[in-house]
């Protein structure tokens, strides 16, 4: 693989031990520092989100297999996805699983499906719990967790295993492109608090395959997904630390998901990139947090 | 060529409208054609026509009438743009 331009800040965090490499690109341990910028941040969206009567879920960084094929995921990104095997056999089996590591052999076409896939956004395993009629204005959601994506790389800003914060409004059309602009705004105020240098960016995603450039094209012109970035590994190239998506009924639809009006409902994410916030931070303040700005220090840890 | 257009967005195009009722020039992304269904109506523009859209074709405008279908695909087989009656 050649050298992404990430690779230096990545080897600078090694070499601090902020960040420990674990053989495989894109898979890290963090250090007791880099938690403590990870908590902060992860403090500072909770108690943003206190005053919306927001319901908070944590499901696990796994998810039955069917939600990848329910929410379009395999179909739009099946180049990022993973899923999960076991092994299912006998003693019989399992001798041959054993000679087959023994001698060097592949030996994962012995699993069998588990039946499980790893979660590849942390608001997915949320919509198949909505089926039914929500209530009066809909609902407001906290989801916090570990999302995977295939995409090994040298580059810290793109791990394979990393956490999302979501605040994920479902109900109708209009009060989820509400929930989008305020989000984008206290997003937006709570990274230049932060000292973070942002701006916020129409995106898209990166849908697989040739279909994949069409779904890109609607995606952006008809502007339903933002990004906040900041400069990580280059000012050219920012990173996104942050990002809101508008669904419209993209999830509504294949789970019933209605209003209380009997509508199909809309609904719109707005996602902290865990990770990639602490890394912006350390990128711009330095890896010594004792000597990062006083107003950045009080806003992550009161 | 329009009538087959017609057929391919009746059969993928999963519009809520009869497509007998739009004009060539009506925006189908207003009459209801989503994002996915786009790129249905893509795929089986490609198996009807038996053409391939090349990478800068790949876009929401390609695909946004009748008429703009009619001149993506005319350039690629070579048709022309206006090989159908007023």
């Amino acid at each position: 693989m050649a050298a992404s331009e990430g690779q230096p800040f990545r080897d600078e965090l090694v070499e601090a031990g902020i960040l420990v490499p674990t053989g495989t690109e894109g898979l890290y341990g963090r250090s007791a520092l880099y938690e403590s910028v990870v908590d902060g941040v992860e403090q500072l969206a909770v108690t943003t989100a206190a005053s919306e009567r927001t319901l908070s879920y944590r499901f696990p960084p796994v998810m039955p297999r069917q939600v990848l094929e329910q929410t379009g995921y395999l179909s739009s990104f099946p180049d990022l996805i993973g899923t999960v095997s076991s092994f299912t056999g006998d003693d019989k089996d399992h001798k041959r699983l054993m000679e087959a590591v023994q001698s060097g052999h592949g030996w994962t076409d012995m699993l069998e499906d588990a039946g499980v896939s790893l979660c590849p956004a942390v608001c997915h395993p949320l919509y198949p719990t909505l089926r039914g009629s929500l209530p009066e204005g809909g609902r407001r959601y906290d989801v916090v967790g570990w999302c995977f994506r295939h995409e090994p790389s040298d580059d810290p800003a793109r791990m394979q295993s990393f956490r999302q914060h979501d605040l994920v409004y479902v109900g109708d059309a209009v009060r989820a492109t509400e929930h989008r602009d305020r989000w984008l705004q206290l997003g937006h105020d709570i990274f230049v608090e932060l000292g973070l240098d942002v701006e916020i960016v129409v995106a898209n995603d990166a849908f697989f395959g040739r279909v994949g450039r069409i779904l890109a094209s609607n995606q952006r012109s008809e502007a339903l997904k933002y990004e906040i970035v900041t400069p990580i590994n280059s000012s050219e190239n920012p990173t996104a630390i942050a990002s809101s998506n508008s669904h419209l009924d993209h999830f509504g639809q294949p789970f019933g998901i209605v209003t209380a009006e009997g509508e199909v409902a809309h609904s719109c994410c707005f996602g902290f990139g865990l990770d990639r916030i602490t890394l912006a931070l350390l990128r711009t303040h330095g890896l010594r947090v004792e000597d990062w700005p006083q107003a950045t220090r009080e806003r992550l840890w009161p | 060529m329009d009538e087959d257009i017609r057929k391919v967005l009746d059969e993928h195009g999963n519009l809520p409208v009869d497509v007998g009722t739009l004009q060539d020039e009506d925006d189908l992304y207003q009459a209801g054609l989503t994002s996915h269904a786009s790129v249905n109506v893509m795929l089986a523009l490609e198996d009807e026509f038996e053409i391939e859209f090349p990478e800068p074709m790949l876009r929401r405008s390609t695909f946004e009438s009748v008429a703009a279908i009619r001149t993506a695909i005319g350039e690629l087989t070579g048709s022309g743009s206006n090989s159908s009656g007023p």
